[in-house]
């Protein structure tokens, strides 16, 4: 059995059928890391108990025990999510030696279900960025040019599961930091609807727009992460008490009569050439299999990047709050002073454990939350956001998925972009306003840029409405010219 | 206007310290963006309330049972400085 390239239900049946144990998954995943994982540098720590873990899993199923529904399926886990035992830093040197004494419910509901967590992945600092240039652990390549970015913020799971270090990740994205990865490195990302899945235990950055979501190789492995880790979860009152759907099993390619949105603001850009082939290959392609395209409009979605960054960096100037070196995290050295006040404690600690991009959004969120500005800010986005929103459902009236780019381009290269901060924001142009709205978003693999580099395609859907959009994912990947494809670095 | 004041004032309030270098950088990078950013002032909002959670939220109560998920010293285990099961700063008056 080929197991770097295979499915996650073909490893669970493996497991299941005895073909292969847990621990040999376990060791043949973990070989690749050792081997691989120096040139990318997607992998900020490795659990050293995973051995043991898949040990366990296979005395479990010698008792005859059932170890679930993706039993020995070896995850790589994005550093926002908290994992018992295991450091968890966010990307920052403000957490550089915290140990979390629980799992977020989404680690505990996939340990639940069997997998066996290899260690913990590179991302932007608290998920700021998109190009995981931030990190305190130092930048991500992407696999498939070693000189290029893998995307932000979630880099690392994108580089580690374009290069089978693994066989799923998990990631955050709060403006598309698991779609604009997804779509650099030729991996399957999905950002589910707000509320779909448990927030408890992820670090925060912007409360009304973080969730977490699968990056994986294929829409079925997306499909099936997604069931495991949904859910009304009692830890998160922004749940919702809706039924998870059996996603993966109601998968179907069949897009016969269904209505693609095409949006008229996102084609009239400047898009790179090769997305914009990209696109309308997509476009044809569901046109042959029997969809019908219709234009729809969302005007306000000019306003998304201005609104997503007012309504993130104040939530993120609010969440950030709590690192103030009191009770964990790093603390600034105050061994040679007598006294201090608190302020001093504070700011010498914040100000030397968070990076650059953290202190500039900080400034930002601050600015926008403080007397006088709120209401020009703060409060304006909230209600463009309510437009923003309005508008999108009003186009959901007319279409059952939207389909867009993720990016203007294919990825860029390392530097390029990190000394203008405005000009890495407006990157993320297409992705920002599902966020704003609560929907969900995904990116599939269908294009390949002149220069090798993977180029995917933005689906979006109504609220709750996953199944359409992965079924058109699905229905994309079937006839993806650049499946099979995969990076030179394995 | 970001000068160099308003943002010593942000810093402050934010309670972070920053350079000299990193101000007069931030003064310029966000005196960009908030100018980029003003584009959402011309659009008329009169009347719209504001959206903070985009989908809606179920209201949801949590039996009142007191229990113990940790105990002090793994709340207490990641603490820069800590005396016993207790988190020990340095003086501040």
């Amino acid at each position: 059995m080929d197991l770097t390239f295979a499915s996650m239900s073909e490893i669970v049946d493996a497991v299941k059928t005895k073909k292969v144990s847990v621990k040999e998954i376990t060791h043949h995943f973990k070989t690749r890391i050792e081997n691989i994982d120096g040139k990318l540098n997607s992998f900020t720590s490795i659990n050293p108990n995973a051995a043991n873990e898949a040990e366990a899993l296979d005395e479990r199923l010698a008792k005859g025990e059932d170890l679930g529904v993706l039993a020995g399926v070896p995850f790589g886990i994005k550093e926002m999510f908290c994992t018992k035992g295991l450091k968890t830093t966010a990307g920052s040197k403000i957490l550089e030696n915290f140990v979390p004494p629980y799992d977020s419910t989404v680690v505990a509901r996939l340990k639940k279900a069997g997998v066996v967590i290899l260690g913990k992945l590179n991302q932007d600092e608290f998920a700021m960025g998109s190009s995981n240039e931030t990190s305190f652990h130092g930048v991500v390549k992407n696999p498939w040019n070693l000189e290029c970015v893998p995307g932000g913020s979630s880099g690392g799971s994108a580089a580690a599961q374009a290069s089978r270090l693994v066989a799923g990740t998990l990631g955050t994205d709060t403006g598309g930091s698991i779609r604009q990865p997804a779509s650099f490195c030729g991996i399957v990302g999905v950002k589910p609807t707000y509320g779909r899945v448990s927030r408890y235990g992820i670090i925060a950055y912007a409360s009304s727009l973080d969730q977490a979501g699968p990056m994986v190789s294929s829409v079925k492995d997306a499909a099936l992460t997604l069931e495991v880790i949904s859910g009304f979860d009692e830890y998160d009152s922004t749940t919702t008490q809706r039924s998870v759907p059996a996603w993966s099993k109601n998968l179907k390619a069949d897009v016969k009569g269904m209505k693609i949105g095409l949006m008229k603001e996102y084609m009239s850009g400047s898009l790179h050439p090769d997305v914009q082939k990209t696109v309308e290959n997509s476009v044809d392609t569901l046109k042959k299999m029997g969809a019908e395209i219709v234009e729809v409009s969302v005007p306000m979605t000019e306003f998304a990047v201005p609104v997503y960054y007012l309504v993130a960096a104040s939530e993120a100037s609010s969440n950030l709050a709590r690192y103030d070196g009191v009770k964990y995290g790093f603390r600034a050295d105050f061994k040679n002073l007598s006294a201090i006040d608190l302020e001093e404690f504070y700011g010498k600690t914040r100000g030397l454990g968070f990076g650059k991009e953290v202190k500039r959004r900080i400034m930002l969120g601050t600015y926008c939350l403080s007397s006088g500005y709120y209401d020009a800010y703060y409060n304006k986005a909230g209600q463009v956001r309510r437009l923003i929103m309005n508008q999108y459902l009003e186009a959901f009236k007319n279409c059952d998925v939207i389909l867009s780019p993720v990016t203007t381009a294919p990825a860029f290269k390392i530097g390029e972009r990190i000394s203008d901060p405005l000009a890495m924001y407006l990157n993320d142009i297409f992705t920002t306003s599902t966020n704003l709205a609560g929907l969900p978003g995904m990116s599939v693999p269908f294009g390949m840029s002149q220069d090798g580099l993977p180029i995917g395609i933005q689906l979006t859907a109504s609220h709750f409405e996953e199944q359409k959009m992965l079924d058109v994912g699905f229905a994309l990947e079937s006839a993806s010219p650049v499946k099979g494809k995969n990076p030179h670095v394995i | 206007m970001i000068d160099k004041k308003t943002i010593e004032h942000i810093a402050k309030l934010a309670r972070l310290h920053i350079t000299d270098e990193e101000a007069q950088e931030y003064s310029t990078q966000l005196a960009k963006a908030l100018n980029h950013f003003e584009t959402i002032s011309k659009i008329n909002t009169a009347g719209v309330e504001p959206l903070i959670t985009p989908t809606e939220i179920e209201s949801f109560w949590r039996e009142d049972v007191v229990k113990q998920e940790f105990s002090a010293e793994e709340m207490t285990a990641n603490a820069p400085a800590k005396a016993g099961n207790l988190f020990k700063v340095p003086p501040v008056v």
